[in-house]
């Protein structure tokens, strides 16, 4: 192929975004793109924007599918804000996907699509790629669905299979646009579709006609490249939160040398943890798909006793149902983690929407006096190390620990650094040795106040728990008045010192900044992009991300208490703000909430944190 | 992994390894303490190490059984004690697992995971006290209450048709299913045996009495006067004959049950429909677990008693299959598979 003068355009970081009907293989397009990418040696983030409806109408802007990669030549934190690239298969993604465009992107469209049916089911009074609405941005009006056609001609293919393939076009134009090889995506053809010769060959024609035209045609005029990022040597994969988060359970197991199961019930955006685990029974993972949510958690505490790890997996809706089962787990002392990938709510709520609103239900949803710990993970690939520590923490503390994650994290992914297991501590369950004639169900340990693990199958420690008040030591049951008070402060107790076996709060910036930031869990990644960038610009801001809200890290009112302005921001109404107002009244919160099923976008960030340092 | 074979001389356990130091609490008169004897003269018989026995409950009377059992047990909360039982077995399918549940814990507030362990054949023992009234809450309704029973939240009498245990077991496709009565300890104990052998989901529907709130609920089945007419302890092999006199049988005429008196109309013993508690087919077993007076006598015994794979056995298959033919072996397996890349 001869290539022509190109003016290639050094970039430091993109972002592009595929968007078409839900049944054009955007994601498809768009996990290629990032393999391709990561074969490049960038940094990168990635989130689909799946439609709540499984096949909506054609056409409509209901149905449209989209999925967005940040990358480039530093570290990523986030799948980014606006797009510079959008590649719209039809009218409806244009019109989806413009509020997430910067001004002056480029625009590639399937002029095809864009007819006066396509046009209307989209709602548009005229074709926005030629009336002027769009001026200021690059729009590339490509007749991808004819060239297509003329791209399989040769070939002996129906219409429907020509049709399935028009996706590989984009993705031509936009691997010739950023610099990139066709060939990785030839071998996934190939080894995809193995048994099929004639798909294989028609891919890679529409995927090479698409690389051509862009090329032929100079209609992008420049291209792009973007330097590998400055990534630490050693091996890397793509992971999404939710197989992360599977996978950090996969890890405790094999380093706690206790049985996974898993008791669930499918619930978005939660499900592909269970589904990812019921693929892994060579490792010995039990993945049990319950009959509700209340089964799923139960079953897991039966697990739990009878010497598993045991885990549940859901979202809000299935955390209000498991409630009661949780405070089983707490008055048994039995440890099990359950974890919550938060979506919008109340009720039914934003099914396929993100937020932080799970908070108060997971340290407080409970009858009666049920502490349990409750961290947070960070980002899609923390979510690894999460189910790592909350299993940690619960086998050796022999408790509860609820995790939240949230939509964002789960469905999106992130260049992962491939840990060895070698590399994870390994985990020191308090497991009762048969036979032991001090053994007494509710005995504790002086530090941890945990109980014994004691577990069916053991010879010389056969005893009863359950969900009755339990006299302390013995754990016969029990209804003495101080006997209670005492066990409500253990409990309270084991749960309050795990704050000595969690690291402390780390503050991102200076001891003394103007304005601390305060965030947790999922904000992560667009918390860290802004306070680089302000400090940068020379702000004094400094951010403070909490992991671990449940108990709170120790040094956190020493922290708080070094700042004169602090805000803090969450993707809810107010609850992390009103749970730090509770612990240390004592200092001012200012807040920033979000509610809108929408992540927080850097540039709103930014005004509100310059906003506050001018006042 | 399949129960090791240990007979039970070998072990040498008595009824007094199973007895626990606490004070059983159940009301003097209470058909659960008949119950808990039972169970107590059964585990010595079933050649399982004492530790390998767990006893699950939910909540209600009947659920305080596993503190009154020598053996490891847990003791859950309201309806879900299927869900508990499921976890232990599946955890370690070489466990004894017994799950004791009630007529408001297993057929109300945990009707879904009693159906679901039913469907799933997970191999747990599971005894249904069924008093057909809710005791620990003191006398309200429970769903195997006779319909017009007045109680205290039906003061004009229940207008909700109750279920029938056996029935509820069949039709969600469940493979073993006994009835007893808890004044017949020497039934309980062989059913209870047989459950125990069984593999799979093993449901023995207890008829028991509660003495304070529904006193002779099961009266015409248990009085002097009227059990042997109300009665029919069915067994594998043997015609389906029952009263004071032995004199009545049953028959299936136009695919319908019907009681026949042997002597009149030409009716003799080999006319009487023989028990095969062995039969695959639902069908007959369903409609001798409907029986109910004063139309027909009630089906004490094994009614239905079928082999078939067990989820724990099929779970542990699929385990050892994939554990021989998978690649990933270990997490280093694991997080290396599929797609990854080096950074020099």
């Amino acid at each position: 192929m001869t290539r022509k003068n190109n003016t290639v355009v050094e970039l430091e970081q993109v972002v592009v975004r595929f968007a078409g009907d839900s049944g054009d293989g955007m994601q498809l397009i768009g996990s290629l793109f990032s393999d391709s990418t990561a074969f490049s040696g960038n940094d990168f983030a990635t989130f689909p924007d799946y439609p709540a409806e499984i096949r909506a109408p054609q056409g409509t802007v209901s149905g449209v599918s989209g999925f967005q990669i940040h990358f480039g030549r530093k570290t990523v934190h986030t799948s980014g804000d606006l797009a510079d690239v959008l590649v719209a298969m039809n009218p409806a993604s244009l019109k989806a996907n413009m509020r997430w465009l910067k001004k002056g992107a480029i625009i590639i469209v399937d002029a095809d699509a864009f007819n006066k049916r396509g046009l209307e089911k989209a709602g548009y009074n005229s074709d926005p790629t030629t009336d002027g609405s769009l001026d200021g941005y690059r729009i590339l009006r490509t007749p991808i669905t004819e060239h297509t056609k003329e791209a399989v001609k040769h070939l002996d293919l129906d219409s429907k299979t020509t049709l399935k393939t028009k996706n590989m076009f984009s993705l031509g134009m936009i691997l010739f646009m950023f610099s990139r090889d066709t060939q990785l995506i030839h071998e996934y053809f190939e080894e995809k579709f193995k048994l099929n010769e004639l798909v294989v060959n028609a891919n890679k024609a529409v995927l090479e006609a698409g690389y051509n035209y862009a090329d032929t045609f100079e209609i992008i005029g420049n291209t792009f490249r973007i330097d590998p990022a400055p990534l630490q040597k050693g091996r890397y994969r793509n992971i999404t939160g939710n197989t992360a988060t599977a996978w950090g359970f996969i890890a405790a197991s094999e380093r706690s040398g206790r049985p996974l199961f898993l008791g669930s019930y499918p619930i978005t955006p939660a499900t592909e943890i269970l589904q990812e685990l019921a693929t892994h029974k060579s490792l010995g993972v039990k993945a049990f798909q319950a009959e509700d949510e209340i089964a799923g958690v139960v079953s897991a505490i039966g697990a739990s006793f009878t010497g598993s790890l045991a885990i549940t997996t859901t979202s809000g809706p299935g955390l209000s149902l498991k409630s009661e089962a949780i405070g089983l787990a707490v008055m048994t002392e039995l440890p099990i983690v359950i974890v919550d990938v938060q979506r919008g709510g109340p009720s039914t709520g934003l099914p396929t929407k993100s937020e932080q609103s799970d908070l108060m239900q997971a340290l407080y949803g409970r009858n009666g006096e049920a502490p349990v710990i409750v961290i947070a993970a960070k980002s899609s690939t923390d979510c690894f190390y999460s189910a790592f520590e909350a299993s940690k923490l619960s086998l050796e503390h022999m408790t509860p620990v609820i995790l939240l994650t949230d939509g964002s994290l789960a469905n999106g992914s992130e260049v992962f650094k491939i840990p060895s297991a070698n590399d994870l501590p390994l985990i020191h369950p308090p497991l009762a040795e048969a036979n032991d004639p001090e053994y007494k169900p509710y005995k504790r340990d002086d530090n941890k106040l945990n109980r014994k693990w004691a577990i069916p199958g053991t010879e010389g420690l056969r005893h009863r728990i359950g969900g009755l008040e339990k006299q302390d030591i013995t754990g016969n049951v029990s209804h003495d008045p101080l006997n209670h008070q005492r066990m409500t402060q253990l409990r309270e107790e084991k749960v309050q010192r795990v704050a000595d076996y969690i690291p402390e709060l780390e503050v991102i910036g200076e001891e003394k900044a103007d304005l601390l930031v305060v965030s947790w869990g999922g904000t992560y990644g667009v918390m860290l992009t802004v306070i680089e960038k302000m400090q940068a610009q020379g702000k004094s801001v400094a951010l403070a991300h909490f992991r671990h809200l449940m108990p709170l890290p120790k040094n956190t009112e020493d922290v708080l208490g070094r700042y004169k302005n602090i805000i803090v921001c969450e993707i809810n109404n107010g609850q992390f703000v009103k749970y730090l107002k509770m612990n240390y009244p004592q200092f001012r919160y200012h807040q920033y909430n979000k509610i809108q099923g929408l992540p927080f976008m850097e540039t709103e960030l930014e005004a509100i944190f310059n906003e506050l340092l001018n006042q | 992994m399949e129960n090791q074979h240990i007979s039970a001389e070998t072990l040498q356990l008595t009824k007094e390894d199973f007895a626990s130091d606490q004070m059983v609490k159940w009301c003097p008169g209470c058909g659960n303490h008949a119950i808990l004897h039972a169970v107590e003269n059964v585990f010595p018989q079933l050649g399982v190490r004492k530790e390998d026995f767990v006893v699950v409950s939910g909540i209600g009377c009947s659920s305080r059984f596993p503190y009154y059992m020598n053996t490891y047990g847990i003791h859950g909360i309201h309806g879900r004690a299927a869900a508990l039982a499921t976890g232990v077995k599946l955890t370690n399918p070489n466990l004894s697992v017994w799950m004791i549940t009630g007529d408001g814990d297993s057929m109300a507030i945990g009707g879904n995971h009693f159906i679901h362990a039913v469907r799933r054949n997970i191999d747990i023992n599971l005894l249904l006290f069924n008093n057909r009234i809710y005791g620990l809450t003191k006398g309200q309704y429970s769903p195997t209450t006779p319909q017009g029973k007045v109680t205290k939240t039906s003061p004009q009498g229940t207008y909700e048709r109750p279920f029938n245990p056996g029935e509820l077991v069949i039709g969600a496709q469940g493979n073993f299913f006994a009835r007893v009565i808890d004044t017949n300890p020497r039934m309980m104990t062989a059913v209870f045996l047989e459950a125990a052998r069984h593999k799979g989901a093993s449901i023995v529907e207890i008829l028991q009495n509660c003495v304070i709130f529904f006193n002779r609920a099961h009266e015409l089945i248990t009085g002097r006067e009227t059990r042997d007419d109300n009665q029919l302890i069915v067994e594998h092999g043997k015609p389906m004959i029952f009263g004071k006199q032995k004199n009545k049988g049953l028959i299936l005429r136009n695919s319908h049950l019907e009681i026949v008196t042997i002597g009149e109309n030409n009716i003799t013993e080999a006319d009487i429909l023989v028990h095969d508690q062995y039969e695959s087919d639902p069908g007959i077993h369903m409609m001798i677990a409907r029986m109910a007076p004063p139309e027909f006598p009630i089906a004490l015994g094994i009614i239905r008693s079928v082999a078939s794979q067990t989820y724990d056995q099929a779970l542990m298959a699929s385990i050892a299959q994939e554990k021989a033919t998978s690649s990933i072996k270990t997490l280093d397996d694991l997080l290396n598979s599929g797609n990854t890349w080096e950074i020099e």
